[in-house]
């Protein structure tokens, strides 16, 4: 999480790309980090590389985006009861993180959900390659092949991937397995009629198979057939993934980043001062970069004073 | 000539004046008896747990791994620590048959036997935890590298679950093999001993017409040694691939090249522990104290104490990685998830000290190393001390990664995955009891071999003769 002050930012533009570079400059730099942090050869990746920014400036954490892809991907709802337990589905939650006074802390959101890296970790540790990477970056899961061993979610350093610990949607074979699960909040998902709410476009994940976000995949595919059926390139016009189009401010851009026009690009060549990306260091190659948030502590000082 | 003859002052492997008969009578006697009162007891005990645990794994196959308090950020817990437990004590047995062999250490003959035995139970016990806390068991097939017509679609062979799946699988066979081609010549001496013909015809086809013919005993004993020089590199392959699984990965706590050693030596700790406890009730059940000598479970206590000290110095060079590294999540699960005592599992990783690297240190005493009590009260505590390290890597690693956000609750298991692992317990005993109640514990062949060099009664009368020289001896003794 990067987080700095409109006095420091004026001050410094470059401070938060200083830290970066400060922090890779053993593997080479931001320049060199995907080439020299790594012993394994870099591939080149033409065609779409689908991408995704978000704005922790513009993020005011509503969480509309939370429930837009719930809706949108047929996430399953759980209830209290196995949210106490850590079991939620949520593909894309909204971190917080607090700095300041402990009993009015200044607080940053940051909507984080599977970063799509290009050298991700969770695809090379599944013993029957389930989740795997598609020529356009996605990182994907394919549920009918998963056998559920959970590995890749334990290691995923971002921790966005979720197991059906139950049949929490009624999609399983197994008859009369519900025991304990089914209630009058997980019922929209399991009675008849209320199952009408779910999207016919997005598979209804069963018992025992990781899921996780898919940068709605469906829509993506919608979005290039659209083109393809009128014969012209894919536009950032053709598509909005479920978050981006239900956030209020805009906080969100997704786009083809191999594409010099589209805005995903254009975002991240315009903010070269406040762009980051979480756990870098790693080595993982996330697709998602985010915008740090820069605060006006002057001018919150001021309103505080006139409160 | 050849002419082994060994010092009076090395302990006899073979106690009492013994010929090749009585040690038949000895070893055969408790198959060929009724099964005691004891013997009921136990067998009906280690059957309920096995039901209990079949019973545990129905929930989780038919309602989910929901029934277990594994979580999001928490992925594996017991079903790993078990697995992981359970393969790390098998080694013993392999260490034992394989690479003692290789080295002639006459000693081995005496506990070989019920080792590999337990190498392969254990084995047993640990493959159920892999397969049963799949989220979807009956794809379990999928791992398996076969022809099939989704592409066809293969196994992704990066990754360190599917080298489980092969290390595992050759190491159950060889030892399943070693173990067997051992059995051949005792299930014969069983057979020809047999008093009704069902026994007859049983062991008869359990001895796969072995008649001892010299060419028997040649082919036996070139077998002997080609799957003696194929298990030791699994000594140290097996539980190295499975350190692979943590290894490999980017979690701060498992994501470490120390591993492979450390976790060999870790097995071979907890197996010859697990090797102890076994021994130190049969060789009293049984009343095999003649063959199991105090020189066996002294051997052994050796071996507990320098592998107990080998992980004492892994652990201590992950503690000092973590904070040399300079590396703010290492350092965070080293010192403070682990090895600070109060955070919330600091008492597992001080548990896991105080077993397996402090208490051991009392085997230095050669008092303490022949003592029955001592030594069958700490291949419980090793045990116990071995558990909590599995525990320890997978569940304080897990539950506290890179950020915060996913921090987990409080892990801590539910009757289910408790049945599951307490389930592998009775599997392991209700095998056990049937091994101890129909197979020889000791390997009655292995056991001539050595009784003429080094039982307790040859070594008398050689004593008497080693005045005389080479030559009349000869002379005396070759008709």
């Amino acid at each position: 999480m990067k987080e700095i002050s409109l006095a420091e930012y004026k001050a410094n533009p470059t401070e938060i790309r200083e830290e970066r570079e400060a922090e890779l400059k053993p593997y080479g730099g931001l320049e060199k980090f995907e080439g020299q942090g790594t012993i394994y050869p870099v591939y080149d990746r033409p065609g779409i590389k689908w991408g995704m920014s978000v704005d922790l400036n513009s993020c005011n954490g509503c969480g509309a985006c939370v429930v837009a892809c719930n809706a949108e991907n047929n996430v399953s709802v759980v209830g209290k009861p196995e949210v106490l337990r850590g079991h939620e589905m949520h593909w894309l939650r909204i971190d917080r993180y607090y700095s300041g006074d402990m009993e009015n802390p200044n607080v940053v959101f940051q909507p984080l959900m599977c970063q799509h890296c290009d050298n991700a970790p969770c695809e090379n540790v599944c013993p029957v390659a389930a989740t795997n990477h598609s020529s356009e970056g996605l990182n994907q899961m394919t549920y009918n092949r998963c056998i559920g061993t959970r590995y890749c979610a334990n290691n995923c350093p971002y921790k966005v991937r979720r197991f059906n610990w139950a049949d929490y949607t009624g999609a399983d074979s197994f008859p009369d397995n519900q025991e304990g699960i089914v209630n009058d909040v997980v019922l929209n998902m399991n009675d008849d009629l209320t199952r009408m709410v779910l999207n016919p476009d997005v598979t209804v994940r069963s018992r025992g198979v990781i899921e996780k976000c898919s940068f709605c995949a469906q829509r993506l595919q919608e979005s290039k057939l659209n083109a393809k059926k009128e014969s012209r390139p894919m536009v950032d016009s053709d598509l909005k993934v479920a978050c981006q189009q239900s956030c209020p401010t805009n906080a969100i851009n997704f786009g083809n980043a191999n594409d010099k026009n589209s805005a995903i690009s254009k975002v991240r060549v315009d903010n070269p001062n406040r762009q980051f990306y979480v756990l870098e260091q790693l080595h993982v190659l996330p697709n998602v970069t985010y915008l740090a948030k820069v605060r006006n502590q002057d001018e919150e000082k001021k309103e505080g004073a006139h409160a | 000539m050849h002419l082994k003859y060994e010092s009076q002052l090395r302990e006899p492997l073979v106690y009492g004046d013994k010929n090749y008969h009585q040690v038949t009578e000895d070893i055969v006697r408790p198959i060929e008896a009724k099964p005691t009162r004891l013997w009921y007891i136990g067998f009906y005990i280690a059957v309920c747990l096995l039901l209990f645990g079949v019973y545990a794994i129905y929930r989780d196959v038919t309602y989910g791994i929901g029934q277990w308090n594994l979580n999001k950020t928490v992925g594996w817990g017991w079903d790993i620590t078990n697995f992981v437990w359970w393969v790390g004590i098998g080694h013993a047995g392999t260490l034992i048959s394989a690479i003692l062999l290789l080295f002639r250490q006459g000693w081995r003959t005496g506990v070989n036997r019920a080792a590999e035995a337990m190498t392969i139970f254990a084995v047993m016990c640990a493959g159920q935890f892999p397969i049963w806390h799949m989220g979807r068991v009956w794809m379990a097939f999928f791992v398996l590298p076969y022809p099939n017509s989704r592409g066809p679609l293969w196994v992704n062979f990066n990754s360190p679950l599917l080298w489980d799946v092969f290390a595992i699988s050759t190491y159950f066979t060889v030892s399943l093999l070693f173990w067997y081609s051992g059995l051949l010549p005792d299930f014969a001496t069983v057979r020809d001993r047999a008093f009704t013909k069902l026994r007859k015809r049983l062991y008869g086809v359990a001895a796969f017409g072995w008649t001892g013919s010299t060419k028997h005993w040649q082919r036996h004993e070139s077998l002997s040694l080609v799957l003696a020089g194929l298990s030791t590199p699994l000594v140290l392959s097996v539980h190295t691939i499975v350190s692979f699984d943590f290894a490999t990965s980017v979690i701060p706590g498992w994501h470490t090249t120390i591993f492979p050693p450390y976790f060999v030596a870790g097995a071979i700790f907890s197996g010859f522990a697990m090797v102890q406890s076994l021994m130190v009730i049969i060789r009293k059940v049984f009343a095999m104290e003649d063959y199991i000598t105090m020189g066996h479970i002294e051997a052994m206590n050796k071996v507990i104490v320098l592998t107990g000290s080998i992980v004492g110095v892994a652990y201590l060079t992950e503690l000092f990685m973590g904070w040399y590294s300079q590396n703010k999540y290492e350092g965070y699960t080293f010192w403070y998830s682990r090895a600070y005592l109060f955070s919330p599992y600091g008492w597992s990783y001080w548990g896991m000290m105080a077993c397996n690297v402090l208490s051991p240190q009392i085997f230095w005493f050669r008092k303490m190393r022949r003592n029955i009590f001592v030594t069958f009260f700490m291949s419980i505590i090793v045990n116990i001390g071995m558990w909590f390290e599995r525990f320890v890597i997978i569940v304080t690693s897990l539950y506290r990664d890179y950020l915060p956000s996913s921090w987990s609750v409080y892990y801590s298991p539910t009757i289910w995955e408790i049945g599951f692992y307490t389930g592998t317990f009775g599997l392991f005993f209700t095998c056990f009891f049937l091994f101890a109640k129909y197979f020889p514990v000791i390997a009655i062949a292995e056991i001539k071999y050595v009784l003429k060099t080094t039982g307790e009664g040859y070594k008398g009368r050689m004593d008497k003769i080693e005045g005389e020289s080479l030559e009349t001896f000869v002379h005396d003794h070759a008709h």
